[in-house]
């Protein structure tokens, strides 16, 4: 038998060995730099909070223990008590929350279980307008509509102008999309097989809702809640504008009272000198701010991988 | 509810649970229409604000220039009027600004109107309240006002957009600060669009699974969930005091000696748009099937040529997508430019990366916080810009995905 | 080990080959001379290992992440896993075509021309494309819309075309993983005696789990299987007509008429 019908190529043809690529080289270099800028980001700013928040702790007058408990938030006149402005913020966090996880979630609901396919494509980018409106323009519509429709069903002595509930509602709706695709991301991940299985033992649809498909998303919502949170308590501009400034340790909603956000944007918004109490102050509260937002988001990416685990 | 009792189970059972699922189904739907009812009563909101019946008056009266009515007279009438009356140095700037030889007699007018009546809006109405009580709301401005003249003011106007940052607000305008916006937003995108794509890649495509890999997307992960306000203390602190002698132009020669520019400000906002923008383009990046990478690799293709010709394009319109998504969040971001930002009074145009600058949310922010109920319109107004400005930049971003996912079909 | 034998120097050898996915090994003790200008088949039941062999043939497991390999895969005495090697040379010389036909989404001539273009073709591209598009059988079928994208064309028509494209780099070794399995039998019957043309220039590895194809085209077999820990290995490899009439291992046997497990 002849094998060869076709010549073989010579052996001085076969060149296998690596050659320099240097364009290939150049972009793996480039391409590795624009990963790593992520990190000096992240870097940096632990090295600016950390830096600057320490030259406020370092301060004469201030110490960790009187920032942490103290209920007074006056540092014109030495008074670095943080609670006020933490009591403000977790008083509009809360409202956002009571706002947006039950309409989230039940619009979440009607997009996932109820709406055609028509009707979803209409409804979601709707959703998504809202996602994408400046939280400026909320903070606008908090001031001007929700504040003054409160004050006219509350009554105008008992609302003032700033005040933490509207803040708060109108924040429950800017972050209703969040809470709404991120619920409904976890109830699309329950298997249709469930759903079949609780119709075949005659339940109605609404049973079927309630006691299989919630409870087999549950760690999903949870995380768009923890996600949810953690964007209440970063928002700046509604609370800044409509929530008040100068703190005070209130626990009424319907007062005024600044938040940590709000008082970093007001405090930095005058022209303050560099390296005073005030300024560094801005600092320490960017970094409660800060690591209370990365754990958040921490734990609200561990719950959501976890869903994901256990359906995919 | 729950149990299920195959043989006792009465009817009317069955009738009352199908009657609370209907009511739920109510309030589900109830819930995705209080939304959309909240975006409406927004927007209507800043409809409302932006136009309505406004009560001018004129600081000076007409007759102390001219006998005649100022309807009658004509252009060199006019011409004569603000050369006479207007102080030379105003005169000139005002010849230096437009070239008044080539303007209508219409638009002379209304400059002199500007110029020499000086009109001030000494009250101003909602659109709703000047459509359906207009006698009450005339009524009101004769007992108040006497004087003033009443108009139907439109307080987004082409004025509005040419003219810049003015303590009155009937002078007020937005072109600085859109300037502002653009320019920033300009510099951002060209600093986080091409190192975001970047870094995407270099996590898609080319970093090795491992402790690195997972370090870099979780801090990623991380980023992206960061409060905007914080990239503004990360912006102050680095671009704004480190860098300043950079980012102030000083060590151009330059002899502005701040470092609250455009460029601290596009930085800051870069900085805030990259995770946005890496997380985005993977997911682009991931869409692309694997076989045509194989394909490619098959064939003796590198893996920049792998990517370079077959990934990156099935994968641009996911990118571009996600870039002018982040284009636009970056547009609206408010807050961390209240740190990087001068709180001073900004009127001047920016005209380079080492300018000062006022942008279009800020202008907002800082409208809605003056006393001023004047200062509530232009907000409004200014509202109003940005939202097109947003809208038509995502509806780019749809055209463009449209248009490629058509072209990609066979 | 039964290897064919012949004085003629081996296309591509393998000396205890084994492959891992992380710690599982997936392929063991794989000793093979493939003969050049010749079509080898590998067959033997799904999860074997036998598209993990084809693709360490021409370095395409550098891809997936956690794979590596033991042993040697010798390319005329190179072994093509050393450090010195570059991979994408390595590609040049060994195409590959793949289970589901993957055109480029672009025009069919881009489709041809674009692999010869980045390795440096100097010739004229059209005739390069026409070349390949007739040794692939597809010329008189397409000649007229060579503008037209490879993804209009039919499975059949793409998995030629894919075919074309590896020609169009001039390899040495074609390595095809179940090329047909997508296809309707009238397409599979075309690649099939394309195969055959082929095989007069080109020295083609084909992987298929379909016995009446390895039996209908190539000149060798080579049967794989799974041992108990999972670990694929060669069984017998041989002539195509000794392995289909005389298997010399019973595993074979039982594996050709039906009787595996
Ligand atoms: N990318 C991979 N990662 C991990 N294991 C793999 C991967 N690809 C294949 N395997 C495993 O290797 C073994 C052989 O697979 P494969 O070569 O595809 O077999 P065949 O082509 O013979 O069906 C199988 O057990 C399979 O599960
Ligand atoms: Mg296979």
């Amino acid at each position: 038998m002849s094998i060869v019908d076709h010549p073989l190529p010579r052996q001085s043809d076969i060149v296998i060995y690596r050659k320099p690529r240097w364009t290939e080289g150049f972009i793996h270099v480039l391409l590795f730099i624009c990963g790593s800028i992520s990190i000096l980001s992240t870097i940096s700013l632990v090295i600016v909070l950390g830096h600057d928040a320490l030259l406020f702790f370092l301060l004469p007058d201030v110490t960790l223990v009187d920032f942490l408990t103290g209920t007074t938030w006056l540092p014109s006149i030495g008074k670095y008590g943080v609670i006020p402005l933490v009591t403000a913020t977790l008083i509009t966090t809360f409202f956002a929350i009571s706002v947006a996880l039950p309409l989230g979630l039940s619009a979440a609901i009607f997009l996932s279980e109820y709406a055609s396919q028509r009707t979803r494509g209409l409804l979601k980018p709707i959703l998504e307008i809202l996602a994408g409106i400046p939280s400026v323009v909320y903070g606008f519509f908090a001031l001007t509509f929700i504040t003054p429709l409160l004050r006219t069903l509350l009554g105008n002595d008992n609302v003032q102008i700033y005040n933490m509930l509207s803040a708060g509602l109108v924040m429950g709706i800017m972050i209703l999309p969040l809470v709404c695709s991120m619920s409904e991301d976890a109830l699309f991940a329950v298997p249709h097989s469930l759903r079949d299985a609780a119709y075949s033992l005659g339940s109605t649809k609404v049973e079927m809702i309630f006691q299989i498909v919630l409870p087999a998303a549950l760690s999903g919502i949870i995380a768009s809640v923890i996600l949810a949170i953690s964007r209440a308590i970063g928002e700046t501009m509604i609370v800044a504008l409509a929530a008040g400034s100068g703190s005070s340790f209130t626990f009424n909603p319907l007062n005024a009272a600044e938040t940590m956000t709000g008082y970093i944007a007001r405090i930095s918004g005058g022209d303050i000198a560099y390296d005073t109490p005030e300024y560094n102050a801005i600092f320490a509260i960017g970094f409660l701010l800060f690591t209370t937002s990365f754990v958040l988001n921490l734990i609200g990416r561990r719950v959501t991988s976890r869903f994901r685990e256990v359906y995919e | 509810m729950g149990y299920i009792q195959p043989t006792y189970q009465s009817n009317s059972g069955i009738k009352q649970r199908q009657i609370l699922a209907r009511y739920w189904s109510k309030i589900f739907l109830g819930s995705i229409l209080i939304a959309i009812l909240a975006l409406m009563v927004m927007l209507i909101n800043v409809i409302n604000d932006s136009y309505g019946y406004a009560a001018i008056e004129y600081e000076y009266d007409p007759s102390i220039y001219t006998p005649k009515p100022i309807e009658d007279l004509n252009k060199v009438e006019l011409m004569k009027l603000l050369s006479e009356n207007l102080s030379t140095y105003r005169w000139r700037t005002i010849q230096q600004d437009v070239s008044i030889d080539q303007l209508e007699v219409d638009e002379i007018r209304e400059l002199v109107v500007e110029e020499l009546l000086k009109p001030t809006v000494v009250a101003s109405y909602s659109l709703i309240p000047s459509l359906f009580n207009r006698t009450e709301i005339h009524q009101e401005i004769n007992f108040y006002h006497p004087e003033a003249r009443i108009d139907f003011y439109s307080w987004l106007d082409f004025q509005f957009l040419i003219k810049s940052m003015s303590v009155v607000p009937e002078n007020s305008g937005v072109r600085t600060a859109i300037l502002g916006s653009l320019w920033i937003i300009l510099v951002a995108g060209i600093f986080a669009i091409p190192v975001g794509i970047g870094a995407a890649i270099y996590l898609e495509e080319y970093a090795p699974s491992g402790k690195f890999k997972k370090i870099i997307q979780s801090n990623i992960d991380n980023l992206a969930g960061v409060p905007s306000i914080i990239y503004g203390i990360l912006g102050l602190a680095i671009f704004v005091r480190v860098l300043k002698p950079l980012t102030s132009g000083t060590i151009f020669g330059l002899e502005l000696s701040t470092g609250r520019t455009i460029i601290s400000a596009g930085m800051t906002i870069g900085l805030l748009l990259l995770p946005v923008i890496i997380i985005n383009t993977q997911e682009a990046l991931r869409t692309v099937p694997m076989s045509l990478r194989q394909a490619s690799y098959g064939v003796g293709a590198t893996r920049w040529q792998t990517l370079w010709y077959h990934v990156l394009p099935a994968a641009l319109p996911g990118i571009l997508t996600g870039a002018i998504l982040a284009i636009s969040r970056g547009i609206g971001e408010t807050s961390p430019l209240i740190l990087v930002g001068a709180s001073s009074f900004i009127n001047k145009d920016p005209t380079n990366i080492f300018s000062n600058f006022t942008t279009l949310p800020l202008q907002i922010y800082y409208w809605t916080q003056r006393p001023q109920d004047q200062f509530r319109n232009t907000a409004a107004a200014a509202i109003l810009v940005l939202l097109i400005m947003l809208l038509s930049l995502n509806a780019v971003a749809i055209i463009l995905r449209n248009h490629y996912s058509r072209q990609s079909r066979p | 080990m039964s290897q064919p034998q012949n004085n003629h120097k081996a296309a591509i050898s393998t000396r205890s080959l084994a492959i891992y996915y992380g710690d599982f090994r997936a392929v063991k003790d794989v000793d093979l001379n493939i003969v050049p200008r010749r079509i080898t088949a590998i067959i033997g039941p799904s999860g074997c290992g036998k598209s993990t062999v084809l693709r360490a043939f021409n370095r395409m497991n550098d891809f997936i992440p956690t794979c590596h390999s033991e042993g040697e895969i010798l390319y005329h005495g190179h072994n093509i896993y050393d450090s010195d090697v570059d991979p994408v040379s390595v590609r040049q010389h060994i195409g590959m075509v793949f289970q589901k036909p993957n055109p480029f989404p672009k025009s069919i001539y881009e489709n041809i021309a674009w692999g010869a273009k980045i390795n440096g073709y100097k010739d004229s591209l059209d005739e390069l494309v026409e070349d390949s598009l007739t040794q692939a059988a597809l010329w008189d079928e397409v000649k007229d819309n060579l503008t037209q994208s490879g993804l209009s064309l039919s499975g059949g028509q793409q998995q030629r075309l894919c075919i074309a494209r590896a020609l169009a780099v001039k390899p040495d070794i074609i390595l095809m993983d179940e090329p047909c399995s997508a296809l309707d039998p009238i397409a599979t019957l075309k690649i099939e005696e394309l195969m055959r043309s082929l095989s007069k220039k080109y020295t083609i590895i084909i992987v298929t789990h379909n016995m009446q194809q390895a039996a209908r085209v190539s000149d060798f077999t080579a049967f794989f299987t799974m041992d108990e820990d999972r670990a694929g290995r060669m069984v017998e490899y041989g002539e195509t007509s000794q392995i289909f009439t005389r298997p010399r291992k019973k595993q074979t046997e039982d594996y050709i008429t039906g009787r595996y497990g």
